[in-house]
């Protein structure tokens, strides 16, 4: 793993379609965090931003900078979608499939392959076709799939949100495990509890911008702005 | 009625005792079609890839031509084919008229547009499935081809059957361009026009019948060799 990805800086980033903007101008600075959360209603862009950060949505306006330049960190990024896409192949297939894209030769992906699929709680279904198992499973295999080119940071897009509350406590043991590694998690989630509990900064977005930013603990104990008060107190925000 | 059940029972003679002149047009039949079948593969099966991954100017325009032409009609194909191939035509030189080849070219023709947009439409449905993981992933071009065609291999195997089962039920184009010559050109379906025009409807209800189990017979063995309609496959 390198560590040049940061300071990642997001300059009156924007993104239209349609003539409609989904996101923007957004301006941040991400310094390199163990794990930054980014809330805020539904339709607020969570999901377009981490799109547009990871560079799979396109950039209409304003510059997005890696310390290590745009090409150099895409090599370095892994996504995590909500809905979890499994290819049409086994499980291990499906894990190894990142290093296989990326020239490795079998025998050694299969070898890294077994030791994610352990770490992630998958090593008895190896064989198993990937659109049989259950949506925790699939989540657990996109989260084993994504790391195990060991990138530098992985976005995830709301990875619990359709998982109960043993499937998210196990996918949130494999995030803390994946923090304490070193790799850096960006996470975009609705769910106050599972903020709480992983984030180290807060990314607070209302209508496609920025409302409010700051390291987690002040921001959960005394948030500046009052739509990101009244959010977290559950009001509906808009 | 009489008429058919005795050309069932001359399918089953001919059949039965391995009719020599039966085999030998059963097999070209098979060997003009599997050769065509297999060319027509390698080009409508990466081009139905292309078209499900890359985005470009005319694609839309490509994908109506291509479906328009799932209705080629096949003495049309024929007929170019020959121009293209007879003695004053452009590849005559090659001698390829009244050939087996010259039939594998005209059924090509004829089946790459079929297995080509079947293809596409799994492809494409696949494609919509994957895009978001293959973008995020970063993978080249021929990559995102190459795990379409792999993963959608059994969907594929349906649009290579279908362009199996027009190709060899085929008889207007290869009789054309095949003049359908005895011991050289000649394949189940000229066969059945031959003995029809000749008035041997038994006997062309014989080879008939026989078409129709060749084609159900290798329907089978692909579908249990691939495994298919098991469960937990795709």
């Amino acid at each position: 793993m390198v560590s040049d990805l940061f300071p990642l800086v997001v300059t009156d980033a924007a993104t239209q379609r349609r003539g409609k903007r989904l996101v923007g101008p957004v301006s941040l600075t991400l310094l390199g965090e163990s794990c930054v959360v980014v809330i805020g209603p539904n339709g607020s862009g969570k999901t377009t931003l981490l799109r547009l950060l990871h560079g799979a949505a396109r950039l209409t306006e304003g510059s997005i900078a890696w310390a290590c330049g745009l090409d150099a960190a895409r090599e370095q990024q892994s996504f995590v979608f909500q809905r979890p896409i499994v290819l049409r192949r086994s499980v291990m297939e499906n894990i190894i499939y990142p290093l296989r894209m990326r020239g490795v030769a079998k025998k050694a992906a299969l070898g890294q392959g077994a030791v994610w699929a352990e770490r992630v709680g998958l090593q008895d279904m190896l064989e198993r076709p990937a659109t049989v198992l259950s949506g925790g499973e699939q989540q657990k295999l996109a989260l084993a799939r994504a790391l195990i080119t060991e990138p530098g940071v992985v976005f995830l897009d709301e990875p619990c949100a359709a998982l109960d509350g043993r499937a998210m406590r196990e996918i949130e043991e494999i995030l803390q495990d994946v923090k304490a590694s070193g790799t850096k998690l960006i996470l975009a989630t609705h769910d106050m509890g599972q903020a709480r509990r992983l984030a180290d900064r807060v990314v607070f977005l209302l209508n496609g911008r920025v409302q409010e930013t700051g390291a987690a603990a002040p921001f959960f104990d005394g948030p500046e702005t009052e739509q990101a008060a009244a959010f977290l107190r559950g009001d509906i925000v808009e | 009625m009489a008429e058919l059940w005795s050309g069932l029972a001359q399918a089953f003679w001919l059949i039965v005792t391995a009719d020599a002149e039966l085999v030998e047009i059963a097999l070209r039949s098979l060997q003009v079609t599997c050769t065509a079948l297999l060319l027509a593969c390698l080009i409508a099966l990466p081009l139905a890839a292309m078209l499900a991954v890359r985005r470009f100017r005319w694609r839309r325009a490509v994908i109506a031509v291509l479906n328009a032409l799932m209705g080629l009609p096949p003495v049309v194909v024929g007929l170019v084919v020959y121009v293209i191939l007879s003695r004053s035509g452009p590849l005559g030189v090659l001698g390829l008229l009244f050939t087996p080849t010259a039939m594998i070219i005209a059924q090509m023709i004829i089946i790459v547009p079929l297995i080509a947009s079947i293809a596409h439409q799994s492809l494409r449905d696949l494609w919509h499935d994957y895009h978001d993981l293959l973008i995020s992933m970063n993978v080249s071009q021929s990559q995102k081809m190459r795990t379409l065609l792999w993963d959608a291999r059994r969907a594929l195997l349906t649009a290579a059957l279908a362009g199996f089962g027009r190709g060899i039920g085929e008889v207007g184009g290869i009789m054309i361009v095949g003049g359908n010559i005895d011991h050289a050109t000649r394949v189940l379906t000229t066969a059945i026009a031959l003995e029809t025009g000749r008035g041997e409807f038994a006997l062309a209800l014989a080879l008939g019948f026989v078409l129709i189990a060749l084609t159900v017979l290798v329907n089978v063995c692909i579908h249990w060799l691939s495994q298919t309609e098991r469960e937990g496959r795709w």
